[in-house]
């Protein structure tokens, strides 16, 4: 009985503890999603919570997951790489707004190539990937590479084995270069992929192990997952036929193309932007937040927090991790269109 | 006195029967929590049975964009991944069980023991990651070459060691999945092997047995339902393994002759897909997977029982 009654106590006090614990929390705000934007939301969350804000409690589980967790509110906001279309905002009654942007770049694995050093334009990476390119020294890949020494190893395509946003916005690129592409695989965040010696790796580190490790492949990550392992990054030939490096300058540069005010719902992918230094393979992380939501103050603070990260202090940190922050212009449109369709009152 | 007794007996009955109720809970938990495992699964995974049929079964495609599912490829890898580990891990788990109750001296007992069970404690992600990073280089660069080199020069299962030495793939699965059955056999191998009277063995070593003639006409009999029960335990972690295998099976929804080619097994794909699959064909197929892989793991039980039975049968022992 002794036991018991010890038990009764341990329990007792926890349940207590939850309970004080909960009151205390109310200020925390929740959110699930893209693990895309994971690494700057916890830099932001870490720098807000340390100038007196809330605590905040992010499940990167993945777009879809957000999305759907996002439809069920039970979290104050969801993030998505691929923007929910305004057919769907509307049925599930959720607004939605770009909060950061990135590039997705292609890296190879070849003998005597350095970073930035082979070109390519998304017909060509479209064919390799589809299987129709086989070796290295194909003519279509020596025409845009004169001088360069390619070996004639065969081809190995690395892709992402689960589902992903950072696949979303390749394979979105890849559809808008090339038809074929567009109408035999598509895009989405897990595609069915047609080269014939291809290996999937479990996020950004299992695609980069492959791509070092194997000689002759191919396969694409986050750029700031390939400036900070110094992976053999490629050139690519944007929609203005320059061909540019990945830089957080070239992705800004994407954003700032196109007129986010203009699109409903600010449902755009930022591939194959038009601008003369937009890098092609670029994309967003998309919030989503509930038009009118339960928890009114935590709302208002999620959005007190995505102000913070909009501003200088915020771009900073974004800049630190590689990624580039929304344009001022799009932010203040953001602030002032997006934020204010939510009922706080 | 007698009042006392008959207090006792009646404290004694109502504690047999608390007792009894209890532990009948506890049995019967377990089976609602399996039922409720089994009805979710199907409710889940009806859409894309009627959808595709029993040809989900034979197809091998897998597009998420067009919306055509099959089962086969993961199907076939979790098979062929499991029968490479158990086909490992059996004869070596058997040798460090052998060697470790018959030949091991007692001062070496402990340290090796302990070895074998603290492979057991590792979370099988490092198991993924140790793969992915340490053993997957040297596997490809020395191990793939001379098995192609070796039984790849076979006429018929030659085409099983053939390929581009990728290091990943469904045997470098195989070979991880074994490394991470291998304590569990064992132990339980050690342990049923323990158990067995020391004069059935002294007698024989009596009459002039040699230690393998001990282990194979004494040892063996008398622990054989032991020894396919650890072997089934193994066999079940296998089928069910889910990181480690993602880690270093390629996965590519494709079906090659070649064990060095990449594939993808059930688990792999669910842990893969799971998080971001759409609702409708996608989901619903990830959830007949599950199912498979459930049924599959039943019908191995059964036939484990069902050999252990006719064993018992041949043996004259009633069961």
């Amino acid at each position: 009985m002794n036991f018991f009654k010890k038990l009764f106590l341990v329990s007792g006090i926890a349940l207590a503890s939850t309970g004080i614990n909960h009151s205390a929390l109310a200020s925390e705000i929740t959110g699930a999603g893209s693990s895309f934007i994971y690494p700057v939301l916890s830099k932001w969350a870490e720098a807000y919570k340390a100038a007196g804000g809330p605590n905040l409690n992010y499940q990167s589980i993945g777009s879809s997951g957000g999305i759907k967790q996002i439809k069920a509110r039970t979290v104050d906001f969801g993030a998505t790489d691929a923007p929910l279309s305004v057919d769907d905002l509307q049925a599930s009654g959720l607004v939605q707004f770009p909060a950061i942007i990135g590039g997705v770049v292609p890296i190879v694995n070849l003998d005597g190539i350095k970073p930035g050093q082979l070109k390519m334009t998304g017909d060509v990476l479209a064919d390799i990937f589809q299987g129709k390119i086989l070796v290295w020294s194909d003519k279509r890949i020596a025409a845009l590479n004169p001088g360069v020494n390619l070996p004639t190893a065969p081809i190995t395509v690395v892709h992402r084995s689960d589902g992903s946003g950072t696949t979303a916005i390749f394979t979105d690129y890849l559809s808008k270069v090339s038809p074929d592409w567009k109408s035999t695989v598509g895009a989405g965040a897990a595609v069915k992929w047609l080269a014939p010696s291809e290996v999937g790796g479990k996020g950004n580190e299992g695609v980069s192990a492959n791509v070092t490790r194997l000689k002759g492949t191919i396969g694409y990550v986050e750029w700031a997952y390939a400036d900070a392992n110094n992976l053999t990054y490629l050139q690519m030939k944007n929609a203005a036929g320059k061909y540019i490096e990945p830089d957080d300058v070239n992705f800004q540069a994407a954003a700032a193309s196109v007129d986010w005010s203009k699109v409903p719902g600010m449902n755009i992918y930022l591939t194959n932007a038009a601008g003369p230094a937009a890098w092609p393979i670029t994309g967003a992380t998309f919030v989503l937040i509930a038009k009118e939501p339960q928890n009114k103050a935590n709302i208002a603070e999620v959005l007190k927090f995505f102000d913070f990260s909009f501003s200088p202090k915020g771009d900073k940190m974004a800049l630190e991790l590689d990624y580039a922050p929304m344009p001022d212009v799009a932010t203040t449109f953001i602030r002032k269109s997006v934020w204010n369709q939510i009922n706080l009152k | 006195m007698n009042k006392k007794q008959a207090q006792i007996a009646k404290t004694q009955r109502i504690q047999d029967f608390v007792f009894q109720y209890t532990t009948q809970f506890c049995a019967f938990f377990v089976l609602l929590v399996l039922l409720g495992i089994i009805i979710s699964l199907c409710i889940d995974a009806w859409p894309a049975l009627s959808q595709f049929g029993p040809g989900f079964f034979f197809s091998t495609e897998w597009d998420i964009i067009g919306g055509e599912f099959g089962g086969l490829v993961a199907i076939y890898g979790t098979l062929v991944t499991s029968l490479i580990a158990l086909l490992i891990a059996v004869p070596l788990s058997f040798g460090i069980a052998v060697f470790l109750t018959e030949i091991c001296p007692n001062s070496l007992r402990r340290p090796f023991g302990t070895a074998v069970e603290l492979l057991a404690a590792v979370p099988s992600i490092i198991y993924g990651m140790f793969g992915l990073f340490f053993f997957v280089p040297p596997f490809a660069k020395y191990i793939e070459p001379a098995l192609a080199a070796s039984f790849g020069q076979i006429p018929v299962i030659g085409i099983l060691f053939s390929g581009s030495f990728n290091g990943i793939g469904i045997l470098c699965a195989g070979l991880i999945l074994a490394m991470m059955i291998l304590p569990f056999i064992t132990s339980i191998m050690r342990d049923v092997f323990e158990i067995v009277p020391p004069v059935l063995k002294e007698s024989a070593y009596g009459i002039g047995c040699t230690t393998w003639e001990v282990i194979r006409r004494i040892v063996l009999p008398y622990t054989s339902s032991g020894v396919i029960g650890g072997i089934m335990l193994g066999l079940g972690r296998a089928l069910g393994e889910t990181m480690a295998v993602t880690f270093v099976i390629g996965n590519a929804h494709s079906i090659s002759p070649s064990l060095f080619a990449a594939g993808s097994s059930i688990a792999s794909t669910l842990a893969n897909e799971f998080g971001e699959a759409e609702e409708g064909a996608h989901l619903s197929s990830l959830f007949v997977l599950g199912l498979a892989l459930f049924v599959i793991t039943l019908i191995i039980l059964s036939l484990a029982k069902l050999m252990l039975v006719k064993m018992e049968k041949a043996k004259g022992v009633k069961t």
